[in-house]
């Protein structure tokens, strides 16, 4: 049977995390998880709420250790909890947050709740590659989340596939710091499973404001990786400071352009690397964005086409053929470029939606006589989060109300902006919505 | 600061957030006592490093997260517009 450990370091004493400002070391690490393996509460499944990144590696390797998965929610609202209690009835969570989770029996743990200083467990434990470790939830088109499950035989493959292709090998001990969450995949993979699987060290900070970007990376050691989005990185750029030193800079979550990719490489004195990649699938390419608008797909992946700009992506760290979200132009089977998201799915900010789902959500407002939820312009990777319009029929309705109820139904981050009132839409002798005439609406005088 | 003077600020502050965010209301409709996140103006995270890179450009200071209480700052206008007064530099 294949098996895999738990981390990739070599040695009890290198470097694995930055925990509130101080080192701790792999064979800490496996004590901590140990530690925390052993107060785990019965039931096979975990919602893994930790904010601090150190301690979400920790229950994410306890429940390892204890052949559990971790459940990881599209987003913390108390439908998508209750969604996953629907699944796993004996569901626990483990917290760092004072409030944990009100409606899940909560293993509240702090820093306390790690092994004491000087405790140290090695080597690294064998983990089966059929194990699995880890669900994560995308919304689905219907706006019903839907859950993705990842074994430790998948997780592995994928960071050093990707560790190879990002040069981290020429980079022991790469210490990524990250501005992204851990629980959803990017962040998950970039800025956990990477340091963890690669011999790297990961970071518990996640700093906000550019100012705050930089003094973290002042504290850290070279060889920094920075892991961030085409907007954190647009603001960082824009924001005029001067950074430490960089190794490596990688994008994901959106598109991102050639120019602002050159502009960062030149500021930044590091190479760019932007990933390609999905929750269903983890990482699949990547491209130096600065240089090609080309993605070439990490070792072992393959991609065939699948119907008109469409594609199948197989092979490497892949246990299921997995179609594309996007649209794409292959080039061989090895490498494509992106034409455009599929024309219904949306993401703002890294959440995902469709624009079906939200115009049905916005028709079911009472008072609603007619709307349509669509994107105002393409996206076009300049580091802008590209947000969402609407054109509504309501004419009983305040846009104060009408916003209110819309909130109730759906993530703020898709709220129309704007939200335009006007007496019909621009349908056309079929009834259909050409998309440059809901843009034309948009640019046409309010007729409310 | 004058009433007068901060009430301006105010809606300078106000207008530079409209005009980044491409908001749906005016400057002077922007109540300075509600939140600016979630219900109010309903801005999100995104929002908030916006409107710090604008704030970072016109004002000349840089926002951090763990020198002062954000939540405290990005309550309302009326706090934002107090903190830029206190730390501007231009």
């Amino acid at each position: 049977m294949t098996s895999y450990p738990l981390i990739g370091h070599t040695g009890p004493t290198q470097p694995l995390a930055y925990f509130r400002g101080r080192v701790r070391s792999a064979a800490q690490f496996l004590a901590d998880a140990a530690a925390l393996a052993e107060r785990l509460p019965d039931g096979d499944a975990v919602f893994n709420a930790c904010q601090n990144r150190y301690l979400f590696a920790v229950a994410l390797a306890a429940c390892v250790l204890r052949d559990k998965v971790c459940l990881l929610p599209a987003s913390r609202s108390a439908d998508s909890v209750a969604q996953l209690r629907e699944e796993a009835p004996e569901l626990c969570c483990v917290s760092d947050q004072p409030d944990g989770e009100p409606t899940l029996p909560t293993l509240q743990i702090d820093d306390a709740s790690l092994a004491p200083d000087g405790a140290a467990h090695w080597p690294p434990p064998a983990i089966p590659a059929q194990q699995r470790v880890a669900r994560l939830f995308t919304s689905g088109s219907t706006g019903q989340p839907q859950g993705h499950d990842k074994h430790w035989g998948e997780f592995v493959p994928a960071m050093l596939a990707g560790a190879a292709r990002l040069g981290l090998e020429r980079l022991p001990g790469f210490v990524a710091l990250g501005t992204v969450p851990p629980q959803h995949m990017y962040g998950l993979e970039s800025t956990v499973l990477r340091p963890l699987l690669c011999g790297g060290v990961l970071v518990d900070a996640s700093p906000f404001f550019p100012a705050d970007i930089k003094a973290e990376l002042a504290r850290l050691p070279a060889p920094r990786v920075l892991v961030s989005t085409p907007f954190h990185l647009h603001t960082l750029l824009e924001s005029g400071l001067s950074l430490p030193e960089l190794a490596l800079m990688t994008s994901a979550t959106a598109p991102l352009a050639s120019d602002l990719a050159g502009r960062l490489e030149a500021r930044f004195g590091a190479p760019l690397l932007e990933i390609y990649g999905s929750t269903e699938t983890g990482q699949l390419a990547t491209r130096r964005s600065a240089e090609t608008e080309q993605w070439e797909c990490l070792s072992g992946v393959t991609l065939r086409e699948d119907g008109p700009e469409g594609a199948i992506a197989e092979g490497g760290h892949l246990w299921q053929p997995q179609r594309l979200n996007d649209r794409v132009l292959l080039d061989g089977a090895r490498r494509f470029s992106l034409l455009g998201r599929n024309a219904d799915l949306v993401n703002v900010a890294g959440k995902r939606s469709s624009l079906s789902y939200l115009t049905q959500q916005l028709l079911a407002v009472p008072g609603v006589d007619d709307g349509v939820f669509f994107l105002p312009e393409e996206e076009g990777g300049a580091g802008k989060v590209a947000r969402l319009a609407a054109l509504v029929v309501a004419p009983t309705l305040e846009r104060e109300a009408l916003l209110a109820a819309l909130r109730e139904r759906i993530d703020a981050a898709f709220l129309p902006r704007p939200l335009k009132f006007v007496s019909r839409l621009p349908r056309n002798a079929i009834g259909k919505l050409p998309i440059d005439a809901l843009r034309a609406a948009l640019d046409g005088a309010n007729d409310e | 600061m004058s009433d007068v003077a901060n009430r301006e600020l105010e809606l300078e502050v106000a207008g530079l957030i409209v005009d980044a965010l491409n908001l749906e209301v005016s400057a002077a409709e922007i109540d300075p006592n509600e939140p600016l996140y979630g219900e109010g103006l309903g801005l999100d995270s995104i929002d908030i490093l916006e409107i710090a890179l604008v704030v970072s450009k016109r004002y000349g200071f840089q926002l951090r997260s763990d020198s002062e209480d954000n939540a405290r700052i990005f309550a309302s206008l009326a706090n934002l517009t107090a903190h830029i007064a206190a730390h501007r530099t231009c």
